[in-house]
């Protein structure tokens, strides 16, 4: 017995408390991201056919690229095991109408890797959410392209349910938006397929119910003070897939509590100055990276008083 | 029992508690030979009170200092002094220790007698027989219990917590004798209420142990000071703090003591501690010692002499079962990782665990700000952001943010999904820190 103890000195590790962890990983977490994704990619595909396959696979693939190209001139490890690129490129595709030229969604997903992500010095460390950095230039940059819509399955040519409230015409119906036969981008029109993959985010605890419902609150508010039907604005335009999907993006949001929620009201009230005023009709995306920006200033001013720290009565 | 008290935060790590949760706690025979640490708490060391060549008795004080904030250390066997050398103790420290070589004759010293009944020891009485018994927190903080019943005299103490909650995952030590020996502990803590002038005392126990629960609801029905208070299981429950939190809904001050809210939390162990010293005289030579994990043949809670090498216990415990690849002094969250059988049990000791394979990655990967280190903070701090200060070296900025309050619990690293250092990031912040105020006041 002695022996059998003495043996073991040589081989025993040492290592810091504590010496047990939570299952969970970053891999984990990102490809739990994408499984939430897949009823999105499905929809996408039924509506939009070879072109959403097409814009998927380009979309991810200039993403993935562009990380391995960054890390490997950077001397860095390369990081593609953990999913985080192919969340990223999925995203940026869903955010991407049909007809996109496939060369486009290729300097989109560029962009979004590079610009959004790697010049921070890679994951964790960017401060805006690298699709909608993505989404964002090609908006700038090729602004025609980025709305010309196409209809569900004939693909021809028609418009977004929110152009129909800007002429004040809406023709489609809570099913069609519900399920996604409506004309916008190949990921964002079936509101159904992202809110089966966000329950499956909340019950993997991967994204924190606070935000979505701070920002869907918010909106609705907003639209029931404008005398607005505030279910056409939760079915319509990229809403449901930025609330579930990139308002939620762990990196570029408050880690407290407070600050997730005024992120998401923050986000919902910025969406609808940007829906009620703007000269663009959908504002998804300059909501979330403008909340961003605020993330930081989020955090400091919602810090959580610590434990035993004395009450100050200024 | 679903409405059970708790605190904001923490977590819920696995417990495996049924590996010796339902085994009676078993004595382990004394060794051949013990090696005594002459510092077993936190304070000043001990100096040696026998040299080399001298005949000792079981129970005999073998070490002592004339600090305040320091508690005696007894021989637990009978023997020849062999030796008094440095050793390794549980924390990696290297400190003095008296070696004894173990006679077999199991000799009790003489100073040992039973005090008289409780009803006529006043509390400096108490209060002497708990230092002279070389007394510490058991539940492995190891502060001199006597240091603790001696507020000053502006610190008003209005309540005793007796902590029995034994948060950590596999530790079953506090549990089994709780179930086995309410008595004891209910007779300690009428002796801690009396040293410390006070009517009322509030046993904590978390849920999962309804057997322990109803052990000591049946042992304290006749003394209506006492009360259980069922807990919820969650970690860090047994932190003092959060025990206290839970309790009393009281926050300690993030730089004070819990007499501060007029309150002193003591464990079980301790509890059983302080009656044997009053009842039997005996001063604290054993502890019980939860030996568990895959790596153990026969887990189960043993009765050990202080100063029994690690090694020995484990064979006690059946011995290895497999290659061992990590062994630790106390629970796996706060626990620390050994590397030398010879270590031996001290007062700290509350669980010798062996794993065969490591239970957590040792890869960081960046942060993702998941945010899951601020949710389980159960001091309500900002690790992630904390380690980040700490690792830059920008601790005045840290303590800003509250560095102070982190009770070392280890709930972010654990929860972490990036595998990060965080809670040894904060640690280098505060042991910086503490330095620093520690050379501004002297």
């Amino acid at each position: 017995m002695q022996d059998n103890v003495k043996n073991a000195d040589t081989k025993l590790i040492m290592s810091p408390a504590p010496h047990v962890s939570d299952q969970d990983s970053v891999p984990k977490i990102m490809f739990g991201v994408v499984i939430a994704l897949i009823p999105t990619l499905l929809a996408s595909l039924y509506f939009f056919r070879l072109n959403a396959l097409r814009l998927v696979v380009i979309s991810v693939a200039a993403c993935a690229i562009t990380e391995w190209a960054f890390q490997k001139l950077r001397g860095k490890p390369i990081t593609l095991y953990d999913g985080s690129a192919i969340v990223t490129g999925m995203l940026l595709a869903f955010n991407l109408p049909p007809t996109l030229p496939g060369w486009m969604a290729a300097v989109g997903g560029v962009v979004a890797m590079g610009l959004g992500k790697h010049v921070f010095g890679g994951l964790g460390h960017n401060p805006f959410n690298p699709a909608l950095i993505g989404r964002a230039f090609l908006l700038a940059s090729f602004p025609a392209a980025m709305i010309t819509w196409t209809s569900p399955i004939d693909g021809l040519s028609t418009v977004t349910p929110l152009v129909q409230l800007q002429m004040g015409r809406i023709s489609a119906t809570y099913w069609d938006m519900l399920i996604g036969n409506t004309g916008g981008c190949i990921g964002e029109t079936s509101a159904l397929a992202i809110l089966i993959g966000g329950l499956y985010l909340l019950y993997k605890r991967y994204i924190d119910w606070r935000i979505p419902v701070g920002y869907l609150g918010t909106v609705a508010v907003i639209a029931l003070a404008f005398g607005q039907d505030p279910v056409f604005h939760w079915l319509a335009g990229g809403l449901m897939l930025g609330a579930v999907f990139m308002a939620t993006d762990m990196v570029t949001t408050p880690l407290t509590r407070k600050g997730k929620w005024l992120f998401g009201i923050g986000a919902g009230i910025i969406l609808m100055v940007i829906r009620q005023w703007g000269s663009y009709p959908e504002g998804v995306t300059y909501s979330i990276l403008l909340m961003n920006a605020f993330t930081p200033l989020l955090d400091r001013i919602t810090r959580p008083r610590p434990y035993g720290e004395v009450k100050v009565h200024a | 029992m679903s409405t059970a008290r708790t605190f904001r935060g923490g977590i819920h790590p696995v417990g495996y508690k049924e590996l010796t949760s339902g085994k009676a706690i078993v004595t382990m025979p004394a060794p051949a030979e013990v090696i005594v640490p002459l510092k077993q708490h936190v304070g000043a060391p001990c100096q040696p009170l026998v040299k080399k060549g001298d005949v000792v008795n079981k129970g005999q004080k073998i070490g002592d200092s004339d600090e305040f904030i320091a508690a005696p250390v007894h021989a637990p066997v009978s023997g020849v002094v062999k030796a008094i050398q440095p050793c390794k103790e549980p924390h990696g420290a290297i400190v003095q220790a008296v070696v004894i070589e173990n006679d077999g004759e199991e000799r009790l010293d003489p100073s040992i007698k039973p005090h008289p009944d409780l009803s006529q020891l006043d509390a400096e009485a108490i209060k002497n027989i708990v230092r002279e018994a070389g007394i510490v927190g058991l539940g492995g903080a190891t502060f001199p219990t006597h240091a603790k019943l001696s507020p000053p005299r502006d610190k008003k103490i209005e309540a005793l917590i007796i902590n029995g909650c034994e948060c950590e995952p596999y530790l079953t030590c506090d549990h089994r004798l709780m179930v086995e020996e309410p008595e004891r502990v209910v007779f300690g803590t009428r002796a801690l209420m009396k040293a410390l002038g006070i009517e009322k005392a509030f046993i904590g126990i978390e849920t999962n142990k309804p057997d322990a629960i109803a052990a000591l609801e049946k042992a304290s029905a006749e003394y209506p000071g006492i009360e259980v208070i069922p807990v919820a299981y969650k970690y860090p429950q047994g932190s003092e703090r959060q025990l206290i939190t839970t309790i009393t809904g009281k926050q300690v001050p993030a730089n004070g003591l819990p007499m501060d809210v007029g309150i002193v939390v003591n464990n079980v162990e301790t509890a059983a501690a302080v009656q044997a010293a009053i009842e039997t005289g005996m001063p604290l030579i054993e502890r019980v010692v939860t030996v568990s994990g895959e790596g153990v043949k026969d887990p189960q809670n043993l009765l050990v002499r202080i100063g029994t090498p690690i090694g020995e216990v484990i064979a006690a415990a059946g011995g290895f079962s497999g290659t061992p690849k990590q062994v630790i002094i106390g629970g796996p969250l706060t626990g620390v990782a050994q590397s030398d059988m010879l270590v031996t049990v001290t007062k700290c000791n509350t669980g010798i665990l062996v794993f065969n394979e490591l239970k957590k990655t040792n890869k960081p990967e960046p942060c993702i700000r998941c945010g899951r280190c601020v949710d389980a903070c159960p001091s309500y701090l900002m690790p992630s952001t904390l380690a980040n200060l700490s690792d830059f070296g920008k601790f005045d900025q840290a303590v800003e943010m509250g560095l102070l309050a982190c009770v070392e619990c280890g709930s972010c690293s654990y929860v972490c999904p990036a595998h990060r250092f965080l809670l040894q990031s904060i640690l280098v912040a505060k042991q910086e820190v503490e330095s620093e105020l520690y050379k501004k006041t002297c």
